[in-house]
């Protein structure tokens, strides 16, 4: 592949840093991404995906855009306004990019549906607002070795954990399993600031790059926790897990499956 | 010229800095450990730049020669990978 000096031009400021260079953007060029939502913590992802050259990026969301989504979704504009997510995404990421060839998926992400879906992709992002969500990617990552990106965000805060086979502990591991339905506030419920999806979102992607490109550490093995208003990160070590259902030595989640979601949930929010 | 092998040629008059450095620097890449490469580039910030550039990535810089008509050979040697 010989980049046209449209190409070089595009890229210049990735192929300039020795860690990226000729071979990395063609990396990147050649390499499959899948966000799974086009939300708060997607729209930032896909955006900066987009802009890198990541040849292909998928992109799975059953919503359609709200008025409520743009105060964060910053993938969106008000006359997307009732537009599928996922159309209104590609539009922009096309907008950016024309390199980049974009799929769009306008469904629930679902045990019945994920293997298929992840199948084709080297770097998974979740980018969904709800532990059902959370858990079913998770397990689905981890039974087809795929590695993905976590992150949560609410209110002032959010948090990010990465995992690659073999390079635990899991979403699983450490969270073990969804907390009861209104135990926890959705940030529907709650709220959220909206540049949190802007930080977080974009930590995700920037892991998705370092994946890809094979270049420098990942936050695997760590959570990384960040407090807007006390302006705090912390990078966690998390502990292993031999005993987990889905990595442990002696799994009893064999292939993904759903949880129960409430019908509030269902209605989408992102 | 003729005190090097030369094993590729590049130009880079037609574009800008820093495209300039990225289209040498793809060139370069397409080179083994120790070949040598002549770049034609252009008289100003391209010539300024590109061969420091080129030696801060640890490449050789063998021989910079004027053409005569604002444009430079720039022959380097290949180091790495």
């Amino acid at each position: 592949m010989a980049f046209t000096n449209e190409q070089l031009e595009r890229y210049s400021r990735h192929i300039i840093l020795s860690e990226v260079g000729v071979k990395g953007q063609k990396q990147l060029l050649q390499s499959k991404v899948l966000i799974i939502g086009a939300g708060g913590l997607g729209a930032p992802a896909a955006l900066y995906l987009a802009a890198a050259g990541v040849g292909t990026i998928g992109i799975a969301d059953a919503d359609s855009v709200d008025l409520s989504n743009l105060q964060r979704q910053v993938i969106h504009t008000t006359p997307d306004v009732g537009k599928a997510k996922t159309q209104s995404a590609k539009e922009t990421m096309e907008a950016i990019n024309p390199d980049i060839t974009v799929n769009t998926y306008h469904t629930f992400v679902t045990a019945r549906n994920i293997p298929e879906l992840i199948a084709g992709y080297d770097f998974i992002i979740d980018g969904t607002d709800n532990f059902p969500a959370k858990f079913l990617i998770n397990d689905a990552c981890v039974l087809a070795k795929k590695p993905f990106s976590h992150a949560g965000i609410i209110r002032f805060k959010g948090q990010l954990l990465t995992y690659a086979p073999d390079k635990g502990p899991c979403y699983r591991c450490v969270f073990k399993e969804p907390p009861p339905p209104e135990a926890v506030p959705t940030c529907r419920q709650a709220g959220v600031i909206g540049a949190m999806g802007g930080v977080i979102g974009s930590l995700q992607a920037m892991e998705a790059i370092k994946y890809i490109i094979g270049k420098g550490e990942l936050l695997t093995g760590y959570l990384l926790t960040y407090d807007a208003l006390k302006m705090e990160f912390r990078k966690i070590k998390l502990p292993g897990n031999d005993s987990c259902p889905v990595c442990g030595k002696n799994p009893s989640i064999l292939e993904p499956f759903d949880y129960e979601q409430t019908a509030c949930d269902l209605k989408g929010g992102h | 010229m003729a005190d090097f092998q030369i094993d590729a040629e590049a130009d880079i008059t037609d574009v800008v800095c820093p495209v300039t450095f990225v289209k040498a620097k793809v060139a370069l890449e397409e080179l083994e450990d120790g070949q040598i490469i002549s770049i034609r580039i252009n008289d100003g910030e391209p010539v300024q730049n590109v061969p420091r550039s080129l030696k801060e990535e640890g490449h050789q810089i063998l021989k910079l020669s004027a053409n005569g008509d604002e444009t430079y050979n720039l022959i380097v040697r290949k180091v790495g990978e």
